[in-house]
């Protein structure tokens, strides 16, 4: 029998390991295919409650969450910044606090700051799900990004990954470093030399695939067999990170021309929204290597996976969980301490 | 009245004197030291200090009291009493109150305070500019008059260079000592911790070294031109370690500290985004802290300060972007400095009383104090160097428990603390349900 993670809230990429990982994308998997039928529900979560806790403007990644929880079955409530009470002064803490009140079984948190998951998570009793933390991590996006690319290339050990853009502010390019090496890919990095840092390469753990930092894009599109291409942001250009997004689209959008650098069969990913013309030629976005519709596509089963498999989930993936299962997402290590405990109570 | 402190081993490197001696305060001043055996005179209160270390009393050049402006995080009175039960028996408060401390009214409200509530003796620095604004200087010579000891626009560091070196000139000329919180806020550029391979892998906002290296060199620099008394608060860096190696080699009069935080803590501590691991400067890299043992050692760092920070838990308990930088330090900083430095053989004890004492007097030319001199201020700190300890920040002191060392224990602790002669603070044995106390 399978079991749910050993994890009681998904904060990182960072932390997962190989088999974890790959647990979640099978889990995925099995889930794509709720999404094809006519009647696009299973009762997995029937009666759970999920938070969708949203602290930046967010359509794709809350949309997503939103019809993995319903998909599943669950409550799903969504909370943004501006119809919650934080705009009146409340601190983060205590909105968490007055949601944990309401006994919700997972809160799915975005939030411009890095960390806030993780101090939700040392106060809150419900699981949490990172759903992007400053520029710190993006989970779900790195799962349904590995999710795309697996389906497509079948695989992701050994291949080469090249991410192009605002490394430096990306949570996206930190989870798929993460991820990717973990799974025995080679990642190269690129992007204006204010926004690629060369410390970048030292962010993951040695043992798994090559994560490396070029200072021109062409070096790091050269046979690369997954391109990945971060979204710009315009703020960046007041920030004097770059002089101004028609120099940006010159130097270091992806058109066909750099594209072509690429294996033949490179495919393209975007984790959107776009900024055609910049960062991405619309002609390079539309063509037939673009996954990034796929992308869009296997967020809903990737997060249907996170979040069943958060909340306890057992067996195969369209059975709806026994209720003796829930004590699954306690991680597996206090489970055995408890029982251990109980035998020295009992057992004397 | 008269205390006679018996059996202790005295360590003052001003008289070289490192072995038994008793020490006697008459009227609020060293009356003498005896060696063992010179007969004991009669009548004075006895403080039985066998297998304890006494030392002249400790002296905390860099401190935030909070008071006037912002007492929910810290008074005068709650500060004080943190400083003696860490064994500071006097400490330095920086000028960052509300009203800032740049005029002689401030100056005078704070040292009057302090003497009504009488346990440490409480320093007041005074603003470099108005309001520590940057922009026109405070009125030093007032404030001189007023008491204060020295000039810092702390946590605001003057950011041009030709303020700075007004401010130079014109503090040379009332012997005052100038202290720069080094960091190029351009260079900084709105950090939140320090800017390594921890900044990106977390993505949090960092701070360059280069921000504080590079101030640092500038006021050295500056200094020399000026020629006047230059001393770098919490310096946290390789680069401005050299810095000020470099101008000492050069015989400027160029002086630095280093808080606790800084010589037991790096930049990986802020992995699980708690705030208590936010200050600034911020938790460095190995190759810092490496530094700045290697300066202990070697004399380049002058003084251990604790940069205490008090914070209210509400104001702690935001985001870590959005949360102030700041720890307490009062209680934990002579306990961490035994622990991490003299039991690590990083420095020894006559080292950590020059640290603690003797040179931060000479810093800010506090007369009479960092020695137990015939003559001296009657001030003293007892140190029981084996003592192991938990620290339980529900039973600090100050008014605030915003400290990454909740729950620590070490070896090493402050256990008695003598101001004007008067026994100020006492570690009693089980003073607290938390504290295991037992002399190793």
């Amino acid at each position: 029998m399978k079991t749910g993670l050993a994890h009681q809230h998904l904060l990182g990429i960072r932390g997962l390991s190989a088999k974890e990982i790959t647990h979640i994308l099978d889990t995925a998997e099995s889930f794509r295919e709720i999404s094809e039928r006519e009647i696009k529900k299973v009762p997995a979560l029937r009666g759970r409650t999920i938070i969708n806790l949203f602290f930046e403007p967010s359509t794709r990644t809350r949309t997503s969450f939103e019809i993995a929880g319903k998909r599943l079955s669950a409550d799903v409530i969504n909370v943004s910044s501006s119809s919650s009470s934080v705009s009146k002064g409340e601190t983060l803490l205590d909105t968490a606090r007055n949601l944990e009140a309401m006994a919700p079984d997972l809160i799915v948190i975005r939030h411009p700051s890095a960390g806030t998951p993780h101090q939700l998570a040392r106060i809150c009793r419900a699981s949490i799900v990172n759903a992007g933390d400053g520029a710190h991590e993006h989970p779900t996006q790195a799962l349904l990004d590995a999710l795309t690319i697996r389906q497509h290339k079948s695989r992701i050990e050994g291949l080469r990954v090249a991410i192009l853009g605002d490394i430096l502010h990306s949570r996206v390019a930190r989870s798929n470093a993460h991820l990717l090496t973990t799974l025995g890919a080679n990642v190269a990095v690129a992007g204006p030399g204010t926004l690629a840092p060369p410390e970048f390469a030292a962010l993951v753990q040695r043992g798994g695939g090559e994560l490396r930092v070029e200072q021109r894009i062409e070096d790091a599109l050269t046979g690369a067999d997954v391109v990945m291409v971060l979204r710009i942001q315009r703020e960046r250009q007041d920030a004097a990170f770059f002089p101004s997004l028609r120099e940006y689209a010159v130097h270091y959008g992806l058109n066909l021309k750099r594209l072509s650098l690429a294996a033949p069969d490179a495919i393209v990913m975007h984790p959107g929204p776009m900024n055609r013309g910049i960062e991405i030629a619309s002609d390079v976005a539309d063509g037939a290597r673009s996954l990034i519709l796929d992308q869009v596509s296997n967020g809903i089963a990737v997060r249907m996976a996170v979040l069943y498999l958060l909340a306890g989930g057992t067996g195969t993936a369209a059975t709806p969980p026994s209720s003796s299962s829930t004590a699954q997402s306690v991680p597996e290590d206090d489970t055995l301490k408890n029982a251990r405990g109980y035998e020295r109570v009992h057992g004397s | 009245m008269r205390l006679l402190i018996v059996n202790g081993y005295v360590v003052d490197p001003t008289q070289g004197i490192n072995g038994g001696r008793d020490v006697l305060i008459e009227d609020g001043s060293v009356a003498s030291l005896l060696a063992r055996g010179e007969a004991r005179p009669e009548g004075a209160e006895v403080f039985d200090a066998t297998g304890l270390v006494v030392a002249p009393g400790f002296i905390d050049l860099h401190v935030h009291l909070r008071e006037p402006g912002q007492e929910y995080k810290e008074t005068i009175a709650s500060g004080a009493a943190a400083a003696v039960a860490g064994g500071w028996t006097s400490v330095c408060a920086m000028p960052n109150t509300d009203p800032v401390n740049d005029n002689p009214a401030v100056t005078s409200f704070i040292i009057e305070q302090s003497q009504a509530v009488g346990l440490a003796n409480v320093f007041p620095v005074g603003a470099i500019t108005k309001g520590s604004k940057g922009t026109e200087l405070a009125e030093m010579g007032e404030m001189k008059r007023a008491g204060i000891v020295a000039v810092t626009d702390d946590g605001r560091p003057v950011p041009s260079p030709g303020m700075m070196r007004r401010a130079l000139e014109y503090a040379r000329g009332f012997d005052l000592t100038v202290m720069d919180h080094c960091e190029d806020k351009s260079l900084a550029s709105g950090g939140v911790m320090h800017e390594g391979e921890w900044s990106l892998r977390l993505g949090l906002r960092g701070v360059p070294a280069l921000a504080e290296e590079s101030d640092a060199m500038r006021d050295c620099a500056l200094a020399e031109l000026t020629g006047a008394r230059l001393h770098l608060a919490h310096v946290s860096t390789r680069g401005a370690i050299d810095a000020v190696r470099r101008a000492k080699e050069r015989g400027l009069e160029i002086t630095c500290e280093v808080a606790p935080h800084h010589f037991t803590l790096t930049d990986e501590a802020v992995e699980g985004f708690d705030t208590n691991f936010k200050m600034n400067p911020p938790l460095r890299s190995p190759e810092h802290l490496e530094a700045i043992l290697e300066a202990l050692r070697d004399g380049t760092i002058d003084a251990i300060a604790t940069d205490h920070a008090p914070h209210h838990a509400d104001e702690k308990a935001l985001e870590f972007d959005h949360a102030p930088s700041g720890i307490t330090g009062l209680e934990t900083a002579v306990g961490l400095a035994l622990d991490r430095l003299v039991h690590q053989g990083v420095i020894g004890l006559e080292r950590l009383v020059e640290l603690c004492s003797v040179n931060p007097a000479r810093i800010f030319r506090l007369a009479e104090r960092g020695t137990l001199r015939a003559g001296a201020h009657g001030d003293v700190t007892i140190l029981d160097p084996n003592l192991q300890w938990t620290f339980d920040a529900a039973h600090s002191k100050s008014k605030s428990r915003n400290t990454p060392f909740d729950n620590w224990t070490m070896r090493g602790a402050a256990v008695a603390t003598i101001v004007a002669g008067r026994v100020v603070f006492r570690r009693e044995k089980k003073e607290t349900a938390g504290e295991n106390l037992t002399t190793a």
